[in-house]
């Protein structure tokens, strides 16, 4: 996959689309955005005139391109929800590579196109619940991380798999902020990480990932908080512990290592059990694993209170 | 002709009321007026970016508005004296239910938006978050005071009575300041500016006072 022949987003979507939020909601149920959401249920895959698999998880409207580019948390480029956008927009990723080592057959560095080399890039519709309470229905472009991960392969030891994201003061202002204790490391339990809904992202809305959605290759978790979705990778580490993680080593009676969406257990300082869905007035109901019961498995017999 | 007062002046004087309520009014309502704009109209008169999350930005807005309309009132007892302006106390009841207007949409797109009404939802928040009960709080204590606003209510009650009463602003300024400290994930610098405004009108009336 070549990332220099996308068009500058800004080319593609016109901004009249934009100019009225209920116009463009209209037109995007009626349409389907860009012509490649086909109406299917739940879980549904169904392949589309460009030939690419296309996997609807919600009938839910998508939230505009301009909201999902415009309003992130990504620390690294500052704590306003508008700050990556502004202060992204000249960060470089090619050339990228990701280091890949611990418990792995073969450590080594992999460059970006090496690593997605072959793959057909899929698109998955899904809902998108951060911690805070907000949550978003977004068209990611990316492969499932477990076919990258049987490239890599880990041995029989990998217990868990690491996700660090770039470390660069020069290139990330918000790290010279003490905000989080950089770098930014997240990580799953090797069978979260081999379920089929996890995907490791390059593209949204059939475009190359722009940088403050986490350029060039971020993880998307769908029945996890959003912070679980490390972005700019650069380090993918196997190993037999369970990895450190940011948010939960900064404030740990807040974030745990799981992190599932779970309307029943709160965060500390307000309810999880609704949302605001990112344009809309009134908040809805949480679902269990944002919906995604079937990962419930994974976590049969486990406290969820504690483990959160 | 001595005994008669030259009317001239005086109807400037009352010009001068008049205009100055009206800019007041304008001024208070406007940030209704770009809620509203950027919302519905895409910015169209006011600019600004595209909303995406509508509701944030009618509660910030809204609790900003009305925390410094809270300010304003408390300002101008020092300015008055400081500057020997005293007009600028026709200004401030005003000014004061501007705060409370401000306050109540705040809590009630809270109630309507967040809460969809539930008075369970709601009860078990107040209780269990401390930043939500205090302002909650905060509210609760501006409804007297709202109430009591008008020149009947001063004369029914007395002066005296009335100031006492009153006097429930300064808790009230201390609990709204706490109310933004304690929402944010991290100390931002934002509700730092109002609590520290707060505490430097605190000081000048203090000071004034001497």
């Amino acid at each position: 996959m070549s990332q220099g022949n996308h068009p500058h987003p800004s080319e593609v979507t016109p901004e009249k689309l934009f100019m009225n939020r209920r116009a463009f909601m209209t037109k995007a149920s009626v349409a389907g955005i860009g012509g490649a959401l086909t109406v299917g249920g739940v879980l549904a895959a169904t392949r589309t005139g460009s030939d690419k698999p296309v996997m609807r998880t919600t009938d839910d409207d998508l939230t505009p391109w301009e909201t999902v580019t415009g309003y992130n948390n990504f620390y690294e480029f500052g704590t306003g929800k508008d700050d990556p956008a502004r202060y992204a927009k000249n960060f470089v990723t090619e050339p990228w590579s990701i280091k890949v080592d611990g418990e792995v057959e073969e450590a080594r560095s992999w460059s970006f196109d090496e690593l997605v080399d072959g793959f057909t890039v899929e698109e998955r519709i899904y809902r998108h619940r951060c911690v805070e309470g907000w949550s978003m229905v977004v068209p990611w472009n990316g492969i499932p991380l477990k076919d990258l991960i049987e490239r890599l392969g880990p041995t029989q030891d990998a217990k868990y798999v690491e996700f660090t994201t770039l470390y660069d003061t020069r290139k990330m202002p918000g790290q010279m902020s003490p905000v989080l204790p950089w770098p930014y490391v997240e990580a799953l339990r090797i069978d979260e990480a081999m379920h089929p809904l996890t995907l490791m992202v390059t593209g949204v809305y059939d475009k190359k990932l722009p940088p403050q959605n986490g350029a060039p290759i971020r993880l998307i978790i769908p029945w996890k908080y959003g912070f679980k979705g490390g972005k700019s990778i650069v380090k993918i580490r196997f190993t037999k512990n369970k990895p450190r993680t940011t948010w939960s080593e900064a404030i740990p009676s807040e974030y745990g290592f799981y992190a599932n969406v779970n309307p029943e257990v709160d965060h500390p300082r307000w309810s999880q059990a609704t949302e605001r869905r990112l344009g809309e007035f009134f908040r809805r109901d949480t679902l269990m694993f944002n919906g995604y019961d079937e990962v419930a498995p994974l976590y049969e017999g486990m406290d969820l209170r504690k483990n959160y | 002709m001595a005994n008669t007062l030259p009317p001239v002046p005086r109807s400037k004087k009352k010009d001068w009321v008049v205009a100055a309520k009206i800019a007041v009014w304008l001024v208070s309502l406007a940030p209704i007026a770009i809620l509203v704009d950027r919302i519905f109209l895409s910015g169209q008169y006011t600019g600004g970016d595209f909303v995406d999350d509508p509701v944030e930005l009618i509660q910030h807005w809204t609790g900003t508005a009305s925390l410094i309309f809270l300010l304003t009132t408390l300002a101008i007892t020092p300015v008055r004296r400081l500057a020997s302006f005293n007009k600028a106390n026709r200004f401030r009841r005003l000014l004061g239910l501007f705060s409370f207007l401000y306050a109540s949409l705040h809590v009630f797109s809270y109630f309507i938006f967040d809460q969809r009404m539930q008075l369970g939802p709601i009860a078990e928040d107040v209780i269990e978050r401390n930043w939500i009960l205090v302002g909650f709080l905060a509210w609760l204590l501006l409804i007297p005071l709202a109430v009591t606003s008008t020149t009947g209510w001063i004369r029914r009650m007395g002066g005296k009575r009335w100031n006492r009463l009153h006097k429930l602003i300064y808790p009230i300024g201390v609990l709204v300041v706490l109310h933004f400290l304690w929402q944010t994930k991290l100390l931002e610098t934002e509700p730092l500016v109002y609590a520290s405004t707060l505490l430097v009108l605190f000081g000048l009336r203090w000071w004034v006072r001497k």
